[in-house]
């Protein structure tokens, strides 16, 4: 089984490296640019799969790829 | 009295708390690895600052699966005091231990200086021998030090007085200049409900020997070592 991870920060977050990256999109032609958000992208491939396997990879997402305090996460299972 | 430093693969200030307890104060210290299971007979359990596991996916994430944090739990839940410094309170927001999460300073600077710190609240094992407003010379050295959680954790650490530490100015005013790392609400300090685990992102142990510039971080260790009852030799 194969699995896609998106994790970003939460809205309410300030994410420091967006900002920073924001303006230097600014900078570099786009001056109206208004947000830019910096999260996390994860390719997972494990031999396990089924039902029980994608719970456990939710479980996986929530306690250790993402922080739930600060961190939302989307978990998209390929073939 | 005996003192336990976790040492994960990364930590790299677990030599500087040794020093401070087993040096400045006398304290029997031990290092104990992260892959060992046990923390019985321990009365003080630190958790040291450093870069455990490199920082990969989050600070203190993959720390926090570490064998022994079990053990660390079961001390922090049968009372004992556990304190995490810098990376080790990372660690503990990590571990669910204390609230809220550490992020990227607002500057995205990594930063190493001297900081002064307010003191907040004394009716706890670790600054028992302070008084609330006392202010504090101490280093901090992070990148991700920038304290967060929502609106309604924020308003309960308040009200419960579990915001130990904030930064300030050197005549002790939160202000946003003193503000080193944008964490909210000034805070550099919290320990849990409970009062019995404390996080902080300074460092006091580097505070402790007067070859370094400042021993304003002692009171720290002396009133977890009056808590615990041990008599200081050094």
């Amino acid at each position: 089984m194969k699995a896609r991870v998106k994790v970003m920060p939460k809205k309410s977050v300030l994410d420091p490296q967006g900002v920073a990256v924001r303006d230097a999109v600014a900078q570099h032609g786009l001056p109206q640019v208004s947000s830019v958000r910096i999260g996390k992208f994860m390719e997972i491939e494990v031999g396990e799969s089924g039902p029980e396997a994608e719970a456990k990879l939710h479980e996986i997402c929530r306690d250790l790829l993402s922080n739930p305090v600060i961190e939302d996460y989307e978990l998209e299972i390929l073939a | 009295m005996k003192a336990a430093v976790i040492r994960f693969p990364g930590s790299n200030c677990d030599q500087d708390c040794y020093h401070a307890l087993q040096e400045s104060f006398g304290v029997p210290t031990d290092y104990v690895w992260h892959k060992e299971s046990s923390l019985s007979g321990y009365d003080l359990v630190v958790l040291p600052g450093g870069f455990s596991y490199g920082d990969y996916l989050r600070c203190g994430a993959i720390a926090r699966f570490s064998p022994i944090m079990k053990a660390v739990v079961d001390h922090a839940n049968a009372g004992g005091l556990l304190i995490g410094i810098c990376n080790g309170f990372q660690v503990l927001t990590e571990a669910r231990l204390l609230p809220g999460a550490l992020v990227r300073n607002r500057s995205l600077h990594f930063i190493c200086e001297h900081r002064f710190l307010r003191v907040e609240a004394t009716d706890n094992p670790f600054l028992s021998t302070t008084q609330v407003g006392q202010v504090l010379n101490v280093p901090i050295a992070h990148g991700e030090g920038n304290y967060t959680a929502d609106a309604a954790t924020l308003a309960e650490l308040e009200a419960n007085r579990q915001v130990l530490l904030r930064y300030c100015d050197a005549q002790g005013n939160i202000t946003e200049a003193a503000n080193p790392n944008g964490s909210a609400s000034n805070i550099a300090g919290i320990c849990n409900a409970a009062r019995n685990v404390f996080g902080l992102m300074p460092h006091p142990e580097r505070a402790c020997d007067p070859r370094l510039g400042s021993t304003d971080g002692k009171v720290i260790f002396q009133s977890i070592l009056n808590t615990l009852g041990f008599r200081a030799v050094a």
